[in-house]
């Protein structure tokens, strides 16, 4: 499938992409649409690891962006900790989180697994929501800023907050498509993909499936977390509606329709996904209609996400 | 094929440069929530800002300059309503922002707007948008506090002193719930029970029996909007349960009372605005041509009532239009702002707005009306 080189290439794209797009930037909010499809491509990588690589699924992810976005708000509020290392706690903590609940429930196939993980999602939303004394209930909470953009203005590097996420999550981005990208290549990632086949086959060839399951389960939820706290930590305030279940299909969407077992194609996804409702205002009543028709047609004639289905077609006609 | 489409583009372009050029307008944005799941404020503030640009335009604009609207939906999420303001200040370059219609879409506003120095009026209750005042955040509705501060009042003239409160956690009332509590003492007014139910619940009779058998209650508050205070007042005629019930300004509307039956909603009481009673207000009211212009106006293009919601996005765009026509420099939102902050003794639908450098808000409790339902239809208590 994936070769050495085709990581490489893939990575290289990514990289132009947000390295150049800036200079056709008309204006500064161009910044911060980038920086939002950035967000939602970190946590959209992290279901291809889940869904594309192990052929696990979970419509409760949302709840890991939760958790990171609000260890991000009451950590430095409550712990005195740095809005950046609250970011790593977040991860952790989602990390354990996601140990401890995928055990049991990576036991589950299919549906039950699916509905296992929504309830997930729907009870961090719910405790999110309710503990009014700690979250500022559904109103949300201020988040403190991390303070780097002061740092690089000291240095005599002047940035719009726009300009500096962008950066900032591109970066990160970068990262995690490097790391994803990596793991598909790595043993584990060849457990995974073996069990995601079959796993019966992966278990007599010596896939430990369970384990492999869990790992990618716990990955996945870092990745949702980490991309949480990026956007709670730009976003400047947080309210519990990045929790909620919507939040968790739109990510499994922006998958889907990208290409699932596809790291550039999590990104066009969530480019996609993203940029369509700024490009609909004008149709804003007919938003969701439009994206229902996209999904439907995608799911119809293109099965397999985007990418690798013009992929496909692209080196079908060279040959 | 490629160079006609290019031709076409272009020409488009530079037709579009040139009517923008033809005359100067004022750039104004809003975003609020006209779908999803706080529509019930957008729609109505979405509607009667659309009416207002258009009326205004008709009338020649301000000051000769027709006012140009981009209204955005943000669907109650914070996260857009972000995206939207930094769109309508970065790439629409707007002078002036009016909306957040939740506490939510209004904090991620702010900061947009606070950052760039672009005046902005919100329509959320939350006190915490003005309090502590920031340079160009500006808002119309009451606060959660007010409201419970007049109701408290009212239960004070009563001679009521305890009190069961039953409220909804979604942000509305979860909000007024904290609000209510820490002004009651003020009042002399304790609350003896505290309850709570889902935005989606069906019924509250369980809630409303545990209040029933608590000692003492002398009535019932409901802070929440949407179907639950319908259902509380339903279920309290159904309990027989005879103490005054009051109810939030978050239900302040004809609807409200035939949802909850108008012989359940009777003799109830609650915190609200002129609007509601535009037909009984008398012709010497302060109020009384600007709530009687607006209601028949939206009546007439829209065929629906008004609601208070719209009223806050009416007071939002009538301040906002009065402080550019008053500023130094139409196009400045630095100027806007001054001028805004000059506003005073002006008449909206929801009370008499006078700024301050200390008082972003402008209103005091008496902009709220304590209104009872009698016969089936909203007046004013005596």
């Amino acid at each position: 499938m994936m070769a050495g080189r085709g990581k490489w290439i893939s990575l290289a794209v990514l990289a132009l992409l947000i390295g150049l797009l800036p200079l056709v930037f008309p204006s500064g909010y161009y910044f911060r649409v980038g920086a939002l499809i950035f967000v939602n491509a970190l946590s959209v990588i992290g279901l291809v690891i889940l869904i594309g690589y192990a052929g696990q699924i979970s419509l409760g992810h949302a709840g890991f962006a939760g958790i990171g976005a609000y260890a991000c708000a009451l950590a430095p509020e409550h712990l005195g900790l740095h809005p950046l290392l609250s970011l790593v706690l977040g991860a952790g903590i989602s990390a354990a989180m996601a140990a401890l609940i995928g055990k049991p429930i990576l036991r589950l196939k299919g549906y039950y697994l699916a509905v296992a993980t929504l309830g997930f999602g729907i009870l961090v939303s719910m405790i999110l929501t309710n503990e009014r004394a700690l979250t500022g209930g559904p109103d949300g909470m201020n988040v403190a800023d991390p303070g780097l953009r002061s740092l690089l203005r000291d240095m005599g590097w002047r940035l719009s907050g726009g300009e500096f996420w962008y950066g900032i999550s591109g970066l990160v981005l970068l990262v995690g498509a490097w790391l994803a990208l990596n793991l598909f290549d790595s043993p584990s990632g060849r457990a995974m993909r073996a069990l995601h086949g079959s796993e019966v086959a992966a278990a007599t060839v010596g896939v430990d499936v369970a384990r492999q399951k869990l790992r990618a389960f716990v990955i996945s939820a870092v990745y949702a977390s980490v991309a949480g706290s990026l956007l709670a930590l730009q976003n400047g305030y947080i309210t519990p509606d990045v929790a909620g279940f919507l939040h968790s299909v739109e990510m499994v969407t922006m998958a889907v329709l990208g290409g699932v077992g596809s790291v550039l194609g999590a990104t066009l996804g969530a480019a996609i996904l993203t940029l369509l409702p700024q490009v609909l205002t004008v149709f804003a009543e007919y938003e969701q209609l439009v994206l229902g028709l996209v999904m439907v047609l995608v799911m119809i004639f293109l099965p397999q996400g985007l990418l690798p289905s013009i992929a496909r077609r692209l080196k079908g006609r060279d040959a | 094929m490629l160079t006609k489409t290019t031709t076409a583009l272009v020409t488009l372009a530079a037709l579009g440069a040139l009517s923008g050029a033809a005359q100067a307008e004022i750039r104004l944005g809003v975003s609020v929530s006209a779908t999803g799941p706080a529509a019930f404020l957008g729609d109505p503030e979405a509607k009667t800002i659309e009416m207002l640009v258009e009326q205004l335009n008709e009338k020649g604009g301000i000051n000769g300059e027709k006012v140009a609207l981009t209204l955005y939906d943000d669907g109650g999420d914070p996260n857009k309503a972000r995206t939207f303001a930094t769109r309508l200040i970065e790439d629409d370059e707007v002078v002036a922002i009016i909306g957040g219609s939740t506490t939510g879409t209004t904090m991620s506003i702010l900061s947009v707007a606070e950052g760039e120095g672009i005046p902005f009026i919100s329509l959320a209750g939350a006190i915490s948008i003005i309090d502590p005042v920031r340079e160009y955040v500006f808002k119309t509705p009451h606060t959660d506090r007010m409201a419970c501060e007049k109701i408290f009042t009212d239960m004070q003239a009563q001679g009521i002193s305890k009190v069961g409160m039953i409220s909804g956690t979604d942000g509305f009332g979860a909000s007024m719930q904290a609000q209510c509590k820490e002004v009651a003492g003020d009042y002399g007014v304790e609350i003896v029970a505290d309850e709570t139910y889902g935005p989606q619940d069906a019924d509250m009779t369980p809630q409303l029996t545990r209040i029933r058998n608590t000692d003492g209650v002398q009535a019932v508050l409901n802070p929440g909007f949407g179907q639950g205070p319908a259902i509380v007042t339903r279920n309290v005629a159904q309990l027989g349960f005879d103490v005054p019930l009051y109810q939030s300004h978050g239900v302040a509307s004809n609807a409200f009372i035939e949802l909850a039956g108008a012989d359940s909603a009777e003799g109830l009481r609650l915190p609200g605005t002129a609007l509601l009673i535009a037909d009984s207000l008398s012709e010497d009211d302060p109020q009384y041509e600007v709530v009687t212009s607006y209601t028949k106006a939206f009546k007439a293009a829209y065929n629906q009532e008004v609601s208070t919601f719209g009223g806050y996005a009416h007071d939002a765009f009538a301040l906002m239009a009065d402080a550019i026509s008053r500023a130094d420099d139409a196009e400045d939102p630095e100027a806007i702002r001054d001028a805004l902050e000059k506003t005073s003794g002006f008449v909206g639908t929801t009370g008499t707005y006078s700024f301050s450098p200390e008082d972003h808000l402008g209103l005091d409790l008496s902009a709220f009306r304590m209104l009872e339902v009698k016969d089936g239809g909203w007046q004013p208590v005596e």
